[in-house]
Protein backbone atom coordinates (compact mmCIF):
# COMPACT_ATOMS: atom_id res chain seq x y z
CA UNK A 1 0.00 0.00 0.00
CA UNK A 2 1.45 3.58 -0.95
CA UNK A 3 1.67 6.06 1.94
CA UNK A 4 2.39 9.24 0.38
CA UNK A 5 3.46 12.11 2.13
CA UNK A 6 2.91 15.92 1.44
CA UNK A 7 6.76 17.45 1.67
CA UNK A 8 6.02 21.33 1.10
CA UNK A 9 5.08 23.82 -2.15
CA UNK A 10 7.06 23.07 -5.14
CA UNK A 11 8.69 26.64 -5.25
CA UNK A 12 9.84 26.13 -1.56
CA UNK A 13 12.64 24.25 -3.34
CA UNK A 14 14.67 26.46 -5.61
CA UNK A 15 16.14 24.09 -8.44
CA UNK A 16 19.29 22.59 -8.53
CA UNK A 17 19.22 22.53 -4.28
CA UNK A 18 17.74 20.39 -1.47
CA UNK A 19 15.90 20.80 1.31
CA UNK A 20 15.63 18.84 4.84
CA UNK A 21 12.26 16.81 5.72
CA UNK A 22 11.45 15.21 8.61
CA UNK A 23 8.34 12.74 8.98
CA UNK A 24 7.44 9.79 11.65
CA UNK A 25 10.86 10.66 13.34
CA UNK A 26 13.17 9.97 9.66
CA UNK A 27 14.62 12.74 8.30
CA UNK A 28 14.52 12.96 4.29
CA UNK A 29 16.72 15.51 1.65
CA UNK A 30 13.82 16.85 -1.33
CA UNK A 31 16.07 18.12 -4.20
CA UNK A 32 15.05 19.95 -7.66
CA UNK A 33 17.53 18.71 -10.20
CA UNK A 34 18.20 21.67 -12.56
CA UNK A 35 15.59 20.73 -15.58
CA UNK A 36 13.04 20.91 -12.26
CA UNK A 37 12.42 17.48 -11.11
CA UNK A 38 12.14 16.48 -7.65
CA UNK A 39 13.53 13.73 -6.11
CA UNK A 40 14.19 12.24 -2.66
CA UNK A 41 16.63 10.42 -0.89
CA UNK A 42 17.46 9.64 2.98
CA UNK A 43 19.04 12.98 4.83
CA UNK A 44 21.68 11.86 6.09
CA UNK A 45 25.01 10.67 4.79
CA UNK A 46 25.90 7.06 4.81
CA UNK A 47 29.50 8.40 6.15
CA UNK A 48 28.59 9.84 9.89
CA UNK A 49 25.04 10.58 9.55
CA UNK A 50 25.59 14.57 8.09
CA UNK A 51 22.39 16.59 7.12
CA UNK A 52 22.39 16.17 3.25
CA UNK A 53 20.30 19.25 3.23
CA UNK A 54 23.27 21.30 4.35
CA UNK A 55 25.00 20.05 1.17
CA UNK A 56 25.88 21.81 -2.39
CA UNK A 57 23.98 20.18 -5.42
CA UNK A 58 25.41 20.33 -8.64
CA UNK A 59 23.58 18.56 -11.70
CA UNK A 60 22.62 14.92 -10.40
CA UNK A 61 25.15 15.20 -7.28
CA UNK A 62 24.88 16.17 -3.60
CA UNK A 63 27.88 16.73 -1.62
CA UNK A 64 28.14 15.88 2.02
CA UNK A 65 28.80 19.10 3.85
CA UNK A 66 31.52 17.29 6.05
CA UNK A 67 33.90 15.91 3.82
CA UNK A 68 32.55 15.67 0.92
CA UNK A 69 31.39 12.81 -0.24
CA UNK A 70 28.98 12.46 -3.14
CA UNK A 71 25.78 10.61 -3.99
CA UNK A 72 23.99 10.56 -7.31
CA UNK A 73 20.57 11.74 -5.80
CA UNK A 74 18.35 10.27 -8.72
CA UNK A 75 19.52 6.76 -8.02
CA UNK A 76 21.67 7.19 -4.33
CA UNK A 77 24.58 5.51 -5.50
CA UNK A 78 27.45 6.74 -3.36
CA UNK A 79 30.95 7.62 -5.73
CA UNK A 80 33.71 6.72 -3.85
CA UNK A 81 35.75 7.56 -0.82
CA UNK A 82 34.91 8.32 2.35
CA UNK A 83 31.07 7.30 1.07
CA UNK A 84 30.44 3.81 0.15
CA UNK A 85 27.08 2.54 1.37
CA UNK A 86 24.54 3.78 -1.22
CA UNK A 87 21.64 6.20 0.07
CA UNK A 88 17.93 5.13 0.11
CA UNK A 89 15.83 6.51 -2.25
CA UNK A 90 12.00 7.67 -1.99
CA UNK A 91 8.89 7.78 -5.06
CA UNK A 92 8.33 11.73 -5.19
CA UNK A 93 5.48 13.34 -7.02
CA UNK A 94 4.20 17.12 -7.79
CA UNK A 95 0.38 17.29 -7.60
CA UNK A 96 -1.18 20.99 -7.94
CA UNK A 97 2.48 22.09 -7.49
CA UNK A 98 3.20 20.76 -4.16
CA UNK A 99 5.26 17.98 -3.13
CA UNK A 100 4.99 14.42 -2.14
CA UNK A 101 6.98 11.56 -1.02
CA UNK A 102 6.14 7.88 -0.89
CA UNK A 103 7.61 6.81 2.21
CA UNK A 104 6.84 2.86 3.72
CA UNK A 105 3.16 2.82 5.32
CA UNK B 1 57.94 12.69 30.84
CA UNK B 2 55.54 10.17 29.17
CA UNK B 3 53.75 10.97 25.60
CA UNK B 4 50.49 11.51 25.52
CA UNK B 5 48.41 8.68 23.85
CA UNK B 6 47.92 10.01 20.36
CA UNK B 7 47.15 6.26 18.94
CA UNK B 8 43.67 5.81 17.86
CA UNK B 9 42.86 2.63 19.75
CA UNK B 10 44.10 3.26 23.25
CA UNK B 11 43.35 4.43 26.63
CA UNK B 12 42.68 8.45 24.81
CA UNK B 13 40.51 7.20 22.16
CA UNK B 14 38.10 5.31 24.48
CA UNK B 15 38.01 8.47 26.42
CA UNK B 16 37.33 10.50 23.44
CA UNK B 17 34.37 8.85 23.05
CA UNK B 18 32.99 8.46 26.69
CA UNK B 19 33.77 12.48 26.71
CA UNK B 20 31.53 12.57 24.07
CA UNK B 21 34.42 14.26 21.63
CA UNK B 22 34.22 11.73 18.57
CA UNK B 23 32.06 12.61 15.40
CA UNK B 24 30.67 15.56 17.93
CA UNK B 25 28.32 18.47 16.88
CA UNK B 26 30.79 21.44 16.34
CA UNK B 27 30.23 25.22 16.59
CA UNK B 28 29.53 27.24 12.89
CA UNK B 29 29.29 30.55 12.23
CA UNK B 30 25.37 31.64 11.35
CA UNK B 31 25.74 31.85 7.84
CA UNK B 32 22.51 31.82 5.33
CA UNK B 33 22.24 29.21 3.02
CA UNK B 34 21.94 31.27 0.01
CA UNK B 35 24.87 33.00 0.60
CA UNK B 36 26.67 29.78 1.67
CA UNK B 37 25.24 28.02 -1.38
CA UNK B 38 27.28 31.40 -3.88
CA UNK B 39 30.23 30.45 -1.54
CA UNK B 40 30.35 26.72 -2.14
CA UNK B 41 29.63 26.91 -5.87
CA UNK B 42 32.39 25.29 -8.06
CA UNK B 43 34.02 26.42 -10.95
CA UNK B 44 37.51 24.92 -12.95
CA UNK B 45 38.86 27.88 -13.78
CA UNK B 46 40.82 29.42 -10.68
CA UNK B 47 42.46 26.15 -10.52
CA UNK B 48 42.98 25.12 -14.02
CA UNK B 49 44.72 28.67 -14.22
CA UNK B 50 46.93 27.99 -10.33
CA UNK B 51 47.83 24.63 -11.55
CA UNK B 52 49.06 25.71 -15.20
CA UNK B 53 51.28 28.44 -13.49
CA UNK B 54 52.18 25.78 -11.11
CA UNK B 55 53.04 23.22 -13.29
CA UNK B 56 54.90 26.00 -16.16
CA UNK B 57 57.52 27.17 -13.24
CA UNK B 58 57.84 23.63 -12.04
CA UNK B 59 59.07 22.66 -15.87
CA UNK B 60 60.86 26.37 -16.04
CA UNK B 61 62.83 26.18 -12.88
CA UNK B 62 63.74 21.79 -13.69
CA UNK B 63 64.74 23.79 -17.02
CA UNK B 64 66.66 26.25 -15.76
CA UNK B 65 68.51 24.01 -13.59
CA UNK B 66 69.88 21.97 -16.48
CA UNK B 67 71.06 24.92 -17.81
CA UNK B 68 72.75 25.95 -14.81
CA UNK B 69 73.90 22.54 -13.89
CA UNK B 70 77.49 23.03 -12.10
CA UNK B 71 77.59 26.49 -11.33
CA UNK B 72 76.48 28.45 -8.28
CA UNK B 73 73.17 28.90 -9.97
CA UNK B 74 72.51 25.73 -9.55
CA UNK B 75 71.21 26.04 -5.93
CA UNK B 76 69.32 29.04 -5.56
CA UNK B 77 67.25 27.77 -8.73
CA UNK B 78 67.15 23.83 -7.32
CA UNK B 79 65.89 25.19 -3.82
CA UNK B 80 62.76 27.32 -5.42
CA UNK B 81 62.50 23.70 -7.77
CA UNK B 82 62.19 22.18 -4.45
CA UNK B 83 59.45 24.13 -3.12
CA UNK B 84 56.78 24.18 -5.92
CA UNK B 85 57.73 20.72 -5.43
CA UNK B 86 57.29 19.71 -1.66
CA UNK B 87 55.65 22.82 -0.58
CA UNK B 88 52.99 23.29 -3.58
CA UNK B 89 52.04 20.03 -4.18
CA UNK B 90 51.00 19.94 -0.03
CA UNK B 91 48.29 22.35 -0.58
CA UNK B 92 47.62 20.87 -3.82
CA UNK B 93 46.97 17.27 -2.31
CA UNK B 94 44.98 18.54 0.24
CA UNK B 95 42.62 20.65 -1.70
CA UNK B 96 41.98 17.90 -4.23
CA UNK B 97 41.00 15.89 -1.59
CA UNK B 98 38.31 17.53 -0.80
CA UNK B 99 37.35 17.93 -4.00
CA UNK B 100 36.45 21.50 -4.03
CA UNK B 101 39.49 22.96 -6.16
CA UNK B 102 37.92 22.13 -9.60
CA UNK B 103 34.31 21.73 -10.85
CA UNK B 104 35.53 18.36 -12.91
CA UNK B 105 36.03 15.54 -10.84
CA UNK B 106 38.80 13.91 -13.15
CA UNK B 107 41.03 17.30 -12.63
CA UNK B 108 40.29 17.01 -9.03
CA UNK B 109 41.55 13.21 -9.42
CA UNK B 110 44.57 13.63 -11.64
CA UNK B 111 46.22 16.36 -9.36
CA UNK B 112 45.01 14.85 -6.41
CA UNK B 113 47.31 11.60 -7.33
CA UNK B 114 50.02 13.44 -9.21
CA UNK B 115 50.20 16.15 -5.70
CA UNK B 116 49.85 12.46 -3.84
CA UNK B 117 52.72 10.86 -5.70
CA UNK B 118 55.09 14.65 -5.48
CA UNK B 119 54.28 15.04 -1.65
CA UNK B 120 54.85 11.04 -0.81
CA UNK B 121 51.61 10.27 0.47
CA UNK B 122 49.40 7.33 -0.08
CA UNK B 123 46.29 8.88 -1.34
CA UNK B 124 43.82 6.59 -0.15
CA UNK B 125 45.01 6.14 3.07
CA UNK B 126 45.16 10.07 3.46
CA UNK B 127 41.56 10.35 2.16
CA UNK B 128 40.64 8.63 5.08
CA UNK B 129 42.53 10.06 7.79
CA UNK B 130 41.91 13.40 6.18
CA UNK B 131 37.87 12.83 6.87
CA UNK B 132 38.55 11.81 10.02
CA UNK B 133 41.27 15.21 10.60
CA UNK B 134 37.65 16.87 9.84
CA UNK B 135 35.47 15.40 11.44
CA UNK B 136 37.60 14.83 15.25
CA UNK B 137 39.86 17.65 14.49
CA UNK B 138 42.89 17.58 17.47
CA UNK B 139 40.70 15.11 19.52
CA UNK B 140 43.29 13.20 21.23
CA UNK B 141 42.87 9.38 20.70
CA UNK B 142 40.97 10.34 17.33
CA UNK B 143 42.96 12.23 14.78
CA UNK B 144 45.43 11.13 13.28
CA UNK B 145 46.87 14.21 11.54
CA UNK B 146 47.80 16.15 14.84
CA UNK B 147 51.64 17.61 14.54
CA UNK B 148 51.79 19.06 17.46
CA UNK B 149 52.47 16.14 19.89
CA UNK B 150 52.82 16.60 23.86
CA UNK B 151 55.57 16.92 24.88
CA UNK B 152 57.59 18.88 22.00
CA UNK B 153 59.76 15.93 20.30
CA UNK B 154 62.22 19.01 18.97
CA UNK B 155 64.58 16.95 17.30
CA UNK B 156 61.33 15.35 15.67
CA UNK B 157 60.09 18.84 14.45
CA UNK B 158 63.67 19.67 13.05
CA UNK B 159 64.41 16.31 11.14
CA UNK B 160 60.72 16.84 9.60
CA UNK B 161 61.86 20.33 7.95
CA UNK B 162 63.53 18.06 5.49
CA UNK B 163 61.23 15.07 5.39
CA UNK B 164 63.18 12.42 6.94
CA UNK B 165 60.19 10.93 10.01
CA UNK B 166 57.67 11.64 6.89
CA UNK B 167 59.03 10.04 4.08
CA UNK B 168 60.72 6.85 6.64
CA UNK B 169 56.75 6.68 7.67
CA UNK B 170 55.57 6.72 4.09
CA UNK B 171 58.11 4.00 3.09
CA UNK B 172 57.15 1.54 6.05
CA UNK B 173 53.71 1.92 5.18
CA UNK B 174 54.11 1.56 1.64
CA UNK B 175 55.66 -1.39 2.25
CA UNK B 176 53.40 -2.88 5.22
CA UNK B 177 50.23 -1.91 2.25
CA UNK B 178 52.09 -3.23 -0.14
CA UNK B 179 52.05 -6.86 1.72
CA UNK B 180 48.60 -6.28 2.47
CA UNK B 181 48.73 -5.27 6.09
CA UNK B 182 47.15 -2.00 7.57
CA UNK B 183 48.07 -1.08 11.41
CA UNK B 184 45.43 -1.43 13.99
CA UNK B 185 45.44 3.08 13.47
CA UNK B 186 45.11 2.31 10.20
CA UNK B 187 42.08 0.03 10.69
CA UNK B 188 40.30 2.34 13.37
CA UNK B 189 39.41 4.70 10.02
CA UNK B 190 39.52 2.92 6.68
CA UNK B 191 36.55 0.93 6.33
CA UNK B 192 37.04 -2.79 5.03
CA UNK B 193 35.91 -2.84 1.96
CA UNK B 194 39.24 -0.11 1.07
CA UNK B 195 41.51 -1.55 2.03
CA UNK B 196 42.72 -3.92 -1.03
CA UNK B 197 42.49 -0.65 -2.83
CA UNK B 198 45.04 1.08 -0.44
CA UNK B 199 47.43 -2.07 -1.13
CA UNK B 200 46.77 -1.82 -4.60
CA UNK B 201 47.79 1.84 -4.77
CA UNK B 202 50.85 1.01 -2.24
CA UNK B 203 52.46 -1.57 -4.92
CA UNK B 204 51.82 1.06 -8.08
CA UNK B 205 53.62 3.72 -5.98
CA UNK B 206 56.33 1.84 -4.44
CA UNK B 207 56.97 0.52 -8.03
CA UNK B 208 56.78 4.40 -9.74
CA UNK B 209 59.29 5.58 -6.54
CA UNK B 210 61.31 2.05 -7.45
CA UNK B 211 61.21 3.50 -11.08
CA UNK B 212 62.06 7.21 -10.44
CA UNK B 213 65.12 5.93 -8.50
CA UNK B 214 65.96 3.49 -10.62
CA UNK B 215 66.24 5.84 -13.75
CA UNK B 216 68.19 7.72 -11.66
CA UNK B 217 70.62 5.20 -10.63
CA UNK B 218 70.77 3.52 -14.42
CA UNK B 219 71.45 6.97 -16.14
CA UNK B 220 73.53 7.87 -13.34
CA UNK B 221 72.36 11.40 -12.94
CA UNK B 222 71.85 13.62 -10.03
CA UNK B 223 69.90 15.99 -11.97
CA UNK B 224 67.02 13.07 -12.75
CA UNK B 225 67.63 12.18 -8.86
CA UNK B 226 66.94 16.15 -8.19
CA UNK B 227 63.98 16.94 -10.44
CA UNK B 228 61.50 13.61 -9.51
CA UNK B 229 61.10 11.28 -6.71
CA UNK B 230 61.68 11.62 -2.54
CA UNK B 231 64.82 14.19 -2.72
CA UNK B 232 62.74 17.18 -4.39
CA UNK B 233 60.03 16.65 -1.89
CA UNK B 234 62.40 16.27 0.97
CA UNK B 235 64.48 19.54 0.10
CA UNK B 236 60.98 21.17 -0.14
CA UNK B 237 58.58 20.48 2.46
CA UNK B 238 60.35 22.95 5.09
CA UNK B 239 57.70 25.37 3.99
CA UNK B 240 54.97 23.31 3.82
CA UNK B 241 55.56 21.69 7.10
CA UNK B 242 55.87 25.55 8.82
CA UNK B 243 52.56 26.49 6.90
CA UNK B 244 51.06 23.21 8.78
CA UNK B 245 52.64 23.84 11.96
CA UNK B 246 50.65 27.09 12.06
CA UNK B 247 47.35 25.67 11.28
CA UNK B 248 46.19 24.26 14.82
CA UNK B 249 50.19 23.47 16.64
CA UNK B 250 50.26 24.79 19.99
CA UNK B 251 46.65 25.65 20.40
CA UNK B 252 44.11 23.32 22.50
CA UNK B 253 43.22 19.70 21.79
CA UNK B 254 39.92 17.82 22.70
CA UNK B 255 37.67 21.27 22.04
CA UNK B 256 34.55 21.56 19.56
CA UNK B 257 35.32 24.91 17.87
CA UNK B 258 37.86 25.63 15.39
CA UNK B 259 38.05 28.86 16.55
CA UNK B 260 40.10 27.44 19.45
CA UNK B 261 42.06 24.98 17.64
CA UNK B 262 42.95 26.39 13.64
CA UNK B 263 44.93 29.89 12.89
CA UNK B 264 43.88 31.86 10.20
CA UNK B 265 46.07 34.53 9.43
CA UNK B 266 47.16 37.03 6.87
CA UNK B 267 50.00 35.72 4.38
CA UNK B 268 51.85 37.17 1.53
CA UNK B 269 50.25 36.64 -2.26
CA UNK B 270 53.06 34.08 -2.89
CA UNK B 271 52.50 32.21 0.03
CA UNK B 272 48.72 32.46 -0.18
CA UNK B 273 49.85 30.57 -3.91
CA UNK B 274 52.19 27.89 -2.78
CA UNK B 275 49.16 27.31 0.17
CA UNK B 276 46.37 27.54 -1.82
CA UNK B 277 44.74 29.76 0.35
CA UNK B 278 44.95 27.68 3.46
CA UNK B 279 46.13 30.10 5.86
CA UNK B 280 41.91 30.77 5.67
CA UNK B 281 42.18 27.53 8.42
CA UNK B 282 39.30 28.66 10.71
CA UNK B 283 37.18 28.98 7.80
CA UNK B 284 37.95 25.73 5.85
CA UNK B 285 37.41 23.53 8.85
CA UNK B 286 34.44 25.46 9.32
CA UNK B 287 32.81 25.19 5.85
CA UNK B 288 35.09 22.44 4.52
CA UNK B 289 32.73 22.71 1.08
CA UNK B 290 34.07 26.05 -0.08
CA UNK B 291 36.69 26.29 -2.34
CA UNK B 292 39.82 27.39 -1.40
CA UNK B 293 39.43 30.53 -4.30
CA UNK B 294 36.23 31.72 -1.98
CA UNK B 295 38.11 31.17 1.22
CA UNK B 296 38.91 35.23 1.25
CA UNK B 297 35.06 36.25 0.74
CA UNK B 298 34.23 33.10 3.52
CA UNK B 299 36.78 34.98 5.63
CA UNK B 300 35.31 38.85 5.02
CA UNK B 301 31.90 37.08 6.21
CA UNK B 302 32.72 35.12 9.44
CA UNK B 303 35.89 37.64 11.10
CA UNK B 304 33.55 39.18 13.37
CA UNK B 305 33.02 36.01 14.85
CA UNK B 306 36.31 34.96 15.37
CA UNK B 307 39.48 35.34 17.29
CA UNK B 308 41.59 38.20 15.88
CA UNK B 309 43.71 37.07 12.76
CA UNK B 310 47.08 36.48 12.72
CA UNK B 311 49.07 39.52 10.69
CA UNK B 312 51.96 37.54 9.22
CA UNK B 313 53.25 34.21 8.84
CA UNK B 314 56.44 34.91 11.40
CA UNK B 315 53.84 36.41 13.87
CA UNK B 316 51.41 32.98 14.12
CA UNK B 317 54.95 30.89 13.31
CA UNK B 318 56.51 32.64 16.49
CA UNK B 319 53.59 31.59 18.72
CA UNK B 320 54.04 28.43 17.57
CA UNK B 321 57.67 27.76 18.76
CA UNK B 322 57.37 29.46 21.77
CA UNK B 323 53.95 27.11 22.99
CA UNK B 324 55.77 24.23 21.44
CA UNK B 325 59.49 24.78 23.46
CA UNK B 326 57.04 25.35 26.82
CA UNK B 327 55.53 22.09 25.77
CA UNK B 328 58.50 20.45 26.25
CA UNK B 329 58.16 20.76 29.96
CA UNK B 330 54.74 21.82 30.34
CA UNK B 331 52.54 18.95 28.05
CA UNK B 332 49.09 21.08 29.58
CA UNK B 333 49.96 24.66 28.58
CA UNK B 334 48.62 25.99 24.88
CA UNK B 335 47.57 29.05 23.62
CA UNK B 336 43.92 30.57 24.28
CA UNK B 337 41.92 32.17 21.75
CA UNK B 338 39.35 34.36 23.10
CA UNK B 339 36.25 33.92 21.13
CA UNK B 340 34.29 37.59 20.32
CA UNK B 341 31.49 38.72 22.12
CA UNK B 342 29.61 38.47 19.53
CA UNK B 343 27.64 35.47 18.99
CA UNK B 344 27.40 35.51 14.97
CA UNK B 345 28.52 37.24 11.84
CA UNK B 346 25.66 40.03 10.49
CA UNK B 347 23.52 38.32 7.79
CA UNK B 348 23.10 41.51 6.01
CA UNK B 349 26.85 42.06 5.71
CA UNK B 350 27.59 38.12 5.15
CA UNK B 351 24.87 37.87 1.93
CA UNK B 352 26.40 40.98 0.09
CA UNK B 353 29.93 39.85 0.59
CA UNK B 354 29.48 36.35 -0.96
CA UNK B 355 28.00 37.84 -4.22
CA UNK B 356 30.56 40.35 -4.97
CA UNK B 357 33.00 37.58 -4.24
S1 LIG C 1 29.68 12.63 6.70
FE1 LIG C 1 29.17 12.76 4.62
S2 LIG C 1 31.05 12.41 3.62
FE2 LIG C 1 31.52 12.16 5.70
Amino acid sequence: MSNWIEVCALDEIDEEDVVPFDHAGHTYAIYRCPEGNVFATSGLCTHERIHLADGLVMDDIIECPKHNGRFNYKNGQAQGAPVCEHLKTFATKVENDTIYIEVAP
Amino acid sequence: MTMRDYSLTGASSRLAQEQGLASATWYQTDIPRKTMKALMKRSDGPAIRDTAIWLLCLVSFAAALYLTWGTFWAVPVFLCYALLYGTASDSRWHECSHGTAFKTPWMNNSVYYLASFMVIREPKVWKWSHARHHTDTIIVGRDYEIMGHRPTRVLRHILAMVGLPQTWGTLKSLVRHASGRLSPDEQSFIPEMEHNSVFRTARIMLALYGLSIGLAVGFQSWYLALIIGPLPAMAGVWLAYVFGLTQHAGLAENVLDHRQNCRTIYMNPVFRFLYWNMNYHIEHHMFPMVPYHQLPALHQLMKEDCPPVYHSTWSAFKEVVAAMWQQRKDPEHYVRRELPQTPTADTETTTMAAQTA
